[in-house]
C-alpha cells in the first residue's frame, strides 16, 4: 500500500488511481459478533454495501440494528468482546494505487490509515473531546501524527481548520468545556476533515443538539463535503433527515441489512416492510393529517436470533413462509435504481420463493395481526 | 449482493461459546468469593475460638522456663514474657477485634446513611452545613484526634472506643451516599413518585435505598477495614484498654517487652498475620462488590485472549478469519517473554497455524 | 481562582474546628485536669501549676471566651505551653527537634510511593490481565497490613535476623547532629528501612486505585476518539486516559494524606525514629496533655496545608477547576 504523507488537496472527483465511479469503500459479508458469558450476539450478520467517492450513503435503523457496530467494525474500533467473523472491508482512497482489505492490516498500518483516510464524527462532542485538553493541543496532535508538520505549522493549519467550520481562532487555546454544544460538534467536524480523509463516517451527528444548530452543522457538512469531496457515511434513526441529505440509504434491521437504494426510490418507492413502517413513523409537514402508526413489538434477541426473515413478528405482510427464507439482498426490477436491492421476497414476484410464500396462503401469518390498513408511500 | 448460505446448512457456532446460563455464586467474581471464604474464616473462629482456648490467655505461667518459649507441642503458638499462651491469646483477640469492627461499621455506617440521604434530601442551607461538616471530619486526621480524645476519657473500654471510631469513622460514608442520593433523587423516577404524591418517607425508603444496597455494602465494608486498623493502632500506642486482649494489645506487649530483639516472632506475627488478612478478606470483597457494580471493571477482567494473544484495550478489534503475522512486541517483553516456554508453545502454534486459516481460541 | 479561594476558606475552618476541640478537651474531662497532671509528677514545681493552667487555659480568670481567645493568640504565636513529661521543656522546642524528622521520612516516602503507584497503576489498567494483575491479591494483602506491622517484619528480618539495616533510631549513636557528611549518611541510612515500610505497604493502595480510575476512563468516548485518530497506543493512554484519570486520583491523594501520615507516626514507634510518632507516645504513655494536643494540631495542620497544596495541583493540571465554584 502507498500512501503520500500530505500534499495539496486534490480536486474533488478526479481520480486517483482508480476510476470516478469506484467505491471508495467496499464493505463485503461482514459480520461482527459480541462474545458474553452466554452466548454470541450476532451485532452484525453479513452486511454488504459499497460507498463511492463523494457521496452521502445514510444509515438507519433502531437501536441495537447494528449500524454503529457496522461503521466501528469497519474501522476495527471495536472493544473486547467483539470479533470480526467474516467478510472484508475494501478501502481505496484517491492517494492509494490499490486497495486494501482494512481487516487484513496490521496495527501500525491500521494506525497509519485511520483518520488519513477514514474519520470519524462522533456523537457526543461533549465526551469525544479530551476534557483536559486544549482544542490547538487536540488538532494538531492528529494533524502531526499523520502529515509530520513541525508545532508551528500544524498549528496554522489548525486555525485554518476553524476558519473552515466558521470558529474564531481565539477559540484554539479553548477548552471544550468553555464551548457551546454547537461549537464543540463543528471542532468535531474540523477534526475529522484535519488530514483530508476520503471517508467520514458521522454517529448521529446531530441527535444531541438542538433543530436549528442540527441545521446549521448539515448546512456546514454539506458545503463541506462539496468542497472538500469526501464520502460520507451517515449513521441515524432519524429516516427523515436522510430522505432531505443522503445520496443513497441503507435500512438496517436485527444487524442485517434490509434494504438499500437511492433516497428518491426509498422515498417514493420503498420496497421493504420495514422501511415502509419507518417512513410512516414520522408526521410530514405538510399535508392532511393522519394517524401515526409506528411499530409495535422488539426487534429479535440476538442471542438466538430466529430463522428467516427477523422482522417477521412484527411484519404485517409476512407469511410463515417468510420464516423459512434465506435472507439475501435481491434486485428490485420494477426500481428505476439499478442498486435498489431488498432482502425481502414477498414483494418480488419474480423471485421463486416469493411464489412459495404466497403459495403457502395468505393471511394465516405467524404471529402477525392481519393487515388492515393501506400502506401508501 | 452476495448471495447467503442455502436456510438448510446451519451456520457453524462460534467456538468458544458456552450457551449455559451460570448459576449466581459461579457468576461472583474470583475476589469476592474469595474474600467472602477467608472472612467467613476468621468468623467462624471469632465464633468457636475463645471457647477452644487450650488455656485461659491471662494465665500468666510462673515457670522461667515457659517464658518466650517458641511454639511447641503444649503451646503451638509460644509463649509471652509472663509465660502466656500465644494461641489462646490469638483466638480470643480475633473474637473481640471482629467484634470491635463490625459494631463500629454498624453505628457509622447506619450514621453515614442517615446524614447522607438527609443532606441530599434537605437541600439548601442544611445540605451546605452537613456538607461541610462531613469535609472537616474528613480531612481532620483521624488517629491522632482519636489519641487525643481517649487520652482524655477518664473510661476507655471496649464501648467507649467503639463510640469513639464510629464518631469519627461515618463522615466518608456520608458523602459518597450523599452524592449517589443527590443523583438519583434528580432522576425521573424519582419524580415521577412524587408526583404521585408518594410521602417522601416513602420514597427515600423505598426508592432511593434499595438503589444503593451496593454502595451501602462497600461503605460497611470500609468502615470495618478502618475500625480495624485504628482499633489496632491505637492499642499499640497504648491508649485504649489494656486488660483486654484484642490483637493490637497483643502487638503491644509484644514491643514493649521487646519480643523482637528476643526473636520472639510467634509473639507478633500471628497477630498481626490475623489482622492483615482479615483486611485483605474485606479488600477482597470491596473488590468485588465494586466490579459488580461497574461492569467495566468485569470486562476487564475477562481476560480476552484470540489466538493466543492477550488483548488491550487499545488494540484493533481482532479479526478472527484473517491469517495475520505475529505482531511485533516492544523489545523489553519480548525479552521478557523469551524466558516463558508457554509464549514459546503459543507463538509456535499460532505460526503453524498461519499456514493455513483457522478458527482463534477463545 | 475561586477554587482555590473557597478550599483555603475551607481548610480555615477545619483548622478552626480543630483548635476548638482542642481547647474545649481538658475542659470536658471530669475533676480537674491540672491537679491530675500535678499529682503524676510530684518533681513539678508549684510554679508550674499555674504555666499549665495558661498552657492548657482552665481556671483562669475571665469568661470562657476570654480564655478561648487568649487560648488562639498563644496558639498563632506558636506558644503551645510547658511540657510535663519532660518539664521545663518547652513544647514548641520538643515540636521543633521532632517535626523536621517526619517530615524528611514521611514526606519524601509519601510522595515516592504515590509516584511510583500511580505508574505502576497506569500500566496495570492498560495491560489489565497481565502478569500485574496476578498481583494483585498479594497487593491486596500488602495494603491490608498495618504500617508498623510491617515495620516490626522487616526490622525482624532484616535488621535483627540479617543486620542489613540498622536496627532503629535516626542515627547512630555516639554521632553528633549537625550538617556534616558522616551525620547525615548515617541518617539517609536509618530512614531507609522505614522508609520502605511507608512506599511497600502505601504503593499497593495507590496503585489499585489508579488501575481502576484508568479501567474506568479508557471506557470514555475520548479514548476512543483518540484511537480513531490513529495516534500511537501510548499517546492514547497517557496524554488521553491517564491524564484525566489522574484526577480523581490526586483527590483520593489528599483524602488519603491523614491516613497515610497516622499510620507513618505509629510506625515511627517501631523504629525508635526520632519524629513527631515517639514524641507523641512518650506523651500518651506518661499523660503530658499539653504535648499530646500540641502534636495533634501540628498534624492536623500538617495534613490541611499538604490537602491545600493538592488542591492546586488539581488546579494546575485540570483546566475545568480553575473555573469551577463548588467545592
Amino acid at each position: 500500500m502507498t500512501t503520500d504523507l500530505g500534499g495539496p488537496v486534490p480536486v474533488p472527483g478526479a481520480g486517483g488511481g482508480r476510476f470516478a465511479g469506484e467505491p471508495v469503500l467496499s464493505i463485503r459479508d461482514l459480520s461482527v459478533a459480541y462474545r458474553t458469558m452466554a452466548g454470541d450476539v450476532r451485532a452484525v450478520d453479513r452486511v454488504s454495501m459499497d460507498l463511492t467517492a463523494g457521496e452521502i450513503v445514510g444509515l438507519v435503523g433502531e437501536s441495537g440494528s447494528g449500524k454503529s457496530t457496522l461503521a466501528y467494525g469497519a474501522t476495527r474500533l471495536l472493544r473486547a468482546p467483539a470479533v470480526i467473523t467474516g467478510g472484508s472491508v475494501q478501502y481505496q482512497g484517491r492517494r492509494m494505487d490499490t486497495p486494501v482489505d482494512v481487516l487484513q492490516l496490521s496495527t501500525a498500518q491500521l494506525a497509519g490509515l485511520r483518520w488519513r483516510e477514514i474519520a470519524i464524527v462522533f456523537q457526543s462532542a461533549m465526551n469525544a473531546l479530551n476534557p483536559v485538553m486544549s482544542v490547538r493541543n487536540q488538532l494538531t496532535d492528529v494533524i502531526r501524527a499523520h502529515l509530520r508538520l513541525p508545532l508551528r505549522e500544524a498549528t496554522e493549519k489548525a486555525a485554518g481548520l476553524l476558519d473552515m467550520v466558521g470558529i474564531p481562532r481565539s477559540r484554539l487555546h479553548s477548552y471544550p468545556h468553555e464551548l457551546s454544544g454547537g461549537m464543540r460538534q463543528r471542532i468535531m467536524i474540523a477534526m475529522a476533515l484535519a488530514t483530508d480523509p476520503e471517508v467520514v463516517i458521522m454517529d448521529e451527528p446531530t441527535t444531541a443538539l438542538d433543530v436549528v444548530v442540527q441545521r446549521e452543522i448539515l448546512g456546514q457538512i454539506l458545503e463541506l463535503k462539496e468542497r472538500l469531496g469526501f464520502a460520507i457515511l451517515f449513521i441515524t434513526h432519524d429516516l427523515s433527515l436522510l430522505l432531505e441529505l443522503a445520496d443513497r440509504i441503507a435500512v438496517m434491521y436485527a444487524g442485517q441489512l434490509m434494504e438499500i437504494g437511492t433516497a428518491a426510490e426509498i422515498h417514493h418507492e420503498p420496497s421493504h416492510p420495514y422501511t415502509k413502517r419507518l417512513l410512516h413513523s414520522f408526521p410530514a409537514l405538510r399535508g392532511p393529517r393522519k394517524e401515526l402508526t409506528g411499530i409495535p413489538g422488539t426487534p429479535p434477541d440476538l442471542h438466538s436470533p430466529p430463522p428467516g426473515c427477523p422482522f417477521l413478528p412484527r411484519c404485517t405482510e409476512g407469511t410463515d413462509a417468510c420464516s423459512r427464507i434465506e435472507v439475501r439482498l435481491s434486485r428490485v426490477t420494477s426500481s428505476a435504481d439499478p442498486e435498489h436491492l431488498t432482502a425481502c421476497p414477498f414483494v418480488l414476484p419474480d423471485r421463486p420463493d416469493a411464489a412459495a410464500a404466497s403459495a403457502s396462503g395468505s393471511g394465516s401469518a405467524v404471529g402477525v395481526r392481519p393487515s388492515t390498513e393501506e400502506l401508501t408511500p | 449482493m452476495t448471495t447467503a448460505l442455502p436456510i438448510n446448512v446451519e451456520l457453524p457456532a462460534l467456538p468458544g461459546a458456552p450457551a449455559r446460563q451460570l448459576g449466581r455464586w459461579r457468576r461472583l467474581p474470583l475476589k469476592a468469593k474469595a474474600g467472602v471464604v477467608l472472612l467467613g474464616f476468621f468468623v467462624l473462629i471469632a465464633i468457636i475460638g475463645p471457647l477452644v482456648t487450650p488455656y485461659n490467655p491471662g494465665y500468666q505461667n510462673p515457670n522461667p522456663a515457659l517464658s518466650m518459649n517458641a511454639p511447641s507441642a503444649a503451646h503451638l503458638l509460644g509463649t509471652t514474657q509472663s509465660g502466656q499462651d500465644v494461641l489462646s491469646q490469638l483466638l480470643v483477640g480475633i473474637r473481640l477485634t471482629l467484634e470491635l469492627a463490625l459494631l463500629v461499621g454498624v453505628i457509622a455506617t447506619a450514621l453515614s446513611v442517615i446524614v447522607g440521604v438527609a443532606a441530599a434530601f434537605l437541600g439548601g442551607i442544611w445540605d451546605e452545613l452537613l456538607s461541610l461538616a462531613i469535609n472537616v471530619f474528613l480531612v481532620i486526621p483521624a488517629l491522632p484526634l482519636l489519641i487525643v480524645l481517649l487520652g482524655y476519657l477518664p473510661y476507655t473500654g471496649q464501648t467507649a472506643t467503639i463510640l469513639v471510631l464510629a464518631g469519627l469513622g461515618w463522615p466518608w460514608g456520608a458523602r459518597v451516599i450523599r452524592a449517589q442520593t443527590l443523583t438519583i433523587r434528580n432522576r425521573d423516577f424519582i419524580a415521577a413518585s412524587r408526583e404521585s404524591g408518594e410521602s417522601s418517607w416513602r420514597i427515600i425508603a423505598s426508592e432511593i435505598v434499595p438503589n444503593e444496597v451496593s454502595l451501602i455494602a462497600a461503605n460497611f465494608v470500609n468502615t470495618v477495614l478502618y475500625a480495624i486498623g485504628a482499633s489496632v493502632a491505637l492499642a499499640f500506642v497504648g491508649v485504649t484498654n489494656l486488660s483486654s486482649w484484642s490483637l493490637g494489645t497483643m502487638l503491644y506487649w509484644a514491643e514493649s517487652q521487646q519480643a523482637l530483639q528476643f526473636g520472639a516472632w510467634w509473639w507478633f506475627v500471628p497477630p498481626g498475620l490475623a489482622v492483615a488478612l482479615m483486611g485483605t478478606s474485606l479488600v477482597l470483597l470491596n473488590t468485588g462488590i465494586d466490579e459488580l457494580g461497574n461492569p467495566r471493571l468485569r470486562d476487564a477482567n475477562q481476560r480476552a485472549k484470540v489466538n493466543g494473544r492477550r488483548l488491550l484495550p487499545t488494540d484493533p478489534t481482532p479479526v478472527l478469519h484473517a491469517s495475520l503475522p505475529p505482531e511485533r512486541r516492544s523489545p523489553v517483553i519480548a525479552f521478557m517473554r523469551s524466558f516463558s516456554r508457554s509464549a514459546y508453545v503459543s507463538d509456535r502454534a499460532q505460526r503453524l497455524s498461519a499456514a493455513k486459516p483457522s478458527e482463534g481460541e477463545r | 481562582m475561586p477554587f482555590i479561594l473557597r478550599r483555603l476558606g475551607f481548610y480555615v475552618v477545619a483548622a478552626w474546628v480543630a483548635l476548638t476541640v482542642n481547647f474545649f478537651l481538658p475542659r470536658a474531662v471530669p475533676g480537674n485536669a491540672v491537679e491530675a497532671i500535678m499529682s503524676k509528677f510530684p518533681s513539678l514545681q508549684p510554679s508550674a501549676y499555674h504555666a499549665l493552667e495558661a498552657m492548657l487555659g482552665v481556671g483562669q480568670a475571665g469568661s470562657i471566651w476570654h480564655q478561648y481567645v487568649s487560648y488562639l493568640d498563644d496558639v498563632l504565636h506558636l506558644n503551645f505551653g510547658i511540657s510535663s513529661s519532660e518539664y521545663p521543656a518547652h513544647v514548641s522546642t520538643l515540636l521543633a527537634q521532632t517535626i523536621p524528622w517526619t517530615l524528611a521520612l514521611v514526606g519524601t516516602a509519601t510522595v515516592i510511593a504515590f509516584f511510583l503507584g500511580t505508574v505502576l497503576g497506569i500500566l496495570a489498567g492498560w495491560r489489565h490481565g497481565g502478569w500485574l494483575e496476578r498481583l494483585l491479591p498479594a497487593l491486596m494483602f500488602l495494603q491490608a497490613i498495618p504500617y508498623f506491622f510491617l515495620a516490626l517484619l522487616l526490622l525482624y528480618v532484616l535488621a535483627i535476623n540479617v543486620h542489613i539495616f540498622p536496627i532503629g533510631q535516626g542515627y547512630a549513636g555516639g554521632l553528633v547532629p549537625g550538617w556534616h557528611w558522616s551525620f547525615i549518611s548515617s541518617a539517609i541510612v536509618h530512614s531507609l528501612l522505614p522508609a520502605f515500610t511507608i512506599v511497600i505497604t502505601s504503593v499497593a493502595g495507590w496503585m489499585l486505585q489508579m488501575r481502576n480510575v484508568m479501567i474506568t476512563t479508557i471506557g470514555e468516548d475520548y479514548v476512543l476518539a483518540a484511537q480513531a485518530k490513529g495516534l500511537r497506543d501510548r499517546r492514547v493512554i497517557f496524554s488521553y486516559a491517564a491524564r484525566n484519570a489522574l484526577l480523581p486520583q490526586l483527590q483520593g491523594f489528599g483524602l488519603a494524606l491523614g491516613f497515610v501520615v497516622s499510620g507513618a507516626i505509629v510506625m515511627e514507634i517501631v523504629f525508635s525514629y526520632p519524629g513527631i510518632g515517639l514524641l507523641l507516645l512518650n506523651a500518651v504513655t506518661s499523660d503530658d496533655y499539653p504535648l499530646a494536643q500540641a502534636i495533634f494540631l501540628v498534624i492536623t495542620f500538617a495534613v490541611l496545608l499538604a490537602n491545600l497544596i493538592v488542591d492546586l495541583v488539581i488546579v494546575a493540571v485540570d483546566p475545568r477547576a480553575r473555573t469551577r465554584e463548588a467545592a
